[in-house]
C-alpha cells in the first residue's frame, strides 16, 4: 500500500512537472515598481513594469514611425548599418527566416535601427529592404538622430544585454535580437547572430501569441 | 628469369612511383582544401554564408561554376582589392561592394580552392604559384 501511495506520489509530481511546462511564460524584464491602490475598499499591490518610452523615426518608405505605430503588435528590436560587412549579414540571414515565419501574421513587426543615419538615408534604406527582399509593413528599417537610437538600445532595449555584457559600448554592436510584448515590455533578448538562440526567439514568439489576455492587462 | 625478375621489380617501381605521385598531389588538394576551409569560416562565411548561399540579392552566392571558370584568374585579385561594379551571378545582377579581404597569398590558394570544389563547383586547385602570377597582372 505504502508503495502505491509512493508511486501515485511520483506519478503526481512527473505530471506536475509537465503541466508547468506547458504553461509556459516568459520573463519580464526591466525595472519593476510595486504600486499600492485602493479598489473596492481593499488595499491591492499592482507591479508596474518598465516599458519601451516614445519615440520617433523615419521607415524606408519615408514615413514617421512612433511607439503607437506599434500598438497591438508583438515586434522585434535590433540595430544595424547597412555597410557592414561582419555580423550584420548574419543576423539578416536570421531575421529573414524569423520574417518569413511570422509575416503574414497581423500582430508581428520587426524594427531594425540603422546605428549610421549619416549613410543609410530613407533611399539606401529602401534599397536594402528590397534587395533583401522585404516588401509591406512587418519589417521596418529604422533612421533617426544617432543619440536617440544610442539612448533607445542602451537604456531600454539592451539594458538585459547591457548586464550581462562586459565589453562596454561594444553590445549595441553586438546583434542581439529583443524581444517586446504588446505592452511595449522587454521579454528577451537573442543573439542574432546564433541560428540556435533565433530558433527559440521564434518559439518564444509563439509563446507570446497565446499569451491571455488576464496577463496581458497585467 | 633473372631478367624477368628484374622486368617485375621495375614495372612494380613504376607502378608505385605513378600511385605515390598521385596521392601526393591528392594530399596537396586536401592540404589546400581544408586549409581554406578554416579561411574560408573566418573571412568569407559571414556574408557568403555556410552553404556558398549568399544572401538575398545583396550578397551573391558562390554556387555559379560558369562565373568562378570564367573569371578563375581574376579571383585572387577580387580578393586583394574586393569588387566593385555589377556582376551577373545565374542570371541576376549584383551591385554590391566587396570589401577586400586582408590575405596572404597562400591563404588565397587555400580558400580559392575550397570555394573552386564546394558548394556544387568541381574547378580544381588553385595554386600559390597560380596566385602569385594572377596577382601581378591584375587590373
Amino acid at each position: 500500500m505504502k508503495k502505491l501511495a509512493f508511486g501515485l506520489l511520483i506519478v503526481a509530481a512527473i505530471s506536475a512537472c509537465k503541466s508547468n511546462s506547458d504553461k509556459k511564460y516568459l520573463p519580464i524584464y526591466g525595472s519593476k515598481q510595486a504600486v499600492t491602490k485602493t479598489v473596492d475598499g481593499k488595499n491591492v499591490t499592482d507591479t508596474i513594469y518598465q516599458t519601451i518610452p516614445n519615440f520617433k523615426f523615419v521607415n524606408q518608405y519615408g514615413d514617421t514611425v512612433t511607439k503607437k505605430n506599434l500598438d497591438g503588435d508583438i515586434y522585434i528590436a535590433d540595430f544595424f548599418f547597412t555597410t557592414c560587412p561582419s555580423i550584420c549579414p548574419i543576423m539578416a540571414r536570421n531575421m529573414l527566416k524569423v520574417y518569413n515565419t511570422f509575416k503574414n501574421t497581423g500582430d508581428f513587426k520587426i524594427i531594425s535601427h540603422t546605428i549610421d543615419p549619416k549613410h543609410d538615408s530613407v533611399p539606401v534604406l529602401k534599397k536594402y529592404a528590397d534587395k533583401l527582399g522585404v516588401t509591406g509593413s512587418t519589417w521596418w528599417f529604422l533612421q533617426g538622430k544617432k543619440e536617440d537610437t544610442y539612448s533607445l538600445a542602451e537604456n531600454n532595449y539592451l539594458v538585459l544585454v547591457k548586464k550581462d555584457n562586459s565589453a562596454a559600448g561594444g553590445y549595441i554592436h553586438a546583434g542581439y535580437f529583443v524581444l517586446v510584448d504588446k505592452q511595449k515590455r522587454v521579454r528577451g533578448a537573442y543573439n542574432g547572430t546564433d541560428p540556435k538562440e533565433v530558433d527559440q526567439l521564434i518559439e518564444d514568439i509563439k509563446t507570446l501569441q497565446t499569451e491571455p489576455d488576464e496577463m496581458i492587462a497585467q | 628469369m633473372k631478367y624477368k625478375v628484374a622486368g617485375l621489380i621495375s614495372l612494380l617501381a613504376v607502378l608505385i612511383s605513378i600511385v605515390s605521385c598521385e596521392s601526393e598531389a591528392d594530399l596537396d588538394f586536401k592540404r589546400y582544401y581544408s586549409a581554406g576551409s578554416e579561411v574560408y569560416q573566418t573571412h568569407c562565411q559571414n556574408c557568403h554564408g555556410a552553404k556558398g548561399d549568399g544572401l538575398s540579392a545583396l550578397i551573391p552566392p558562390l554556387t555559379d561554376s560558369l562565373y568562378l571558370k570564367n573569371n578563375q584568374s581574376n579571383l585572387a585579385c577580387y580578393l586583394r582589392s574586393g569588387l566593385t561594379g555589377t556582376i551577373t551571378i545565374h542570371g541576376k545582377t549584383f551591385d554590391d561592394k566587396m570589401p577586400a579581404a586582408d590575405l596572404a597569398p597562400m591563404e588565397m590558394a587555400q580558400v580559392l580552392t575550397y570555394i573552386n570544389n564546394s558548394f556544387g563547383n568541381k574547378l580544381g586547385v588553385i595554386t600559390i604559384d597560380r596566385v602569385n602570377a594572377d596577382l601581378k597582372s591584375c587590373k
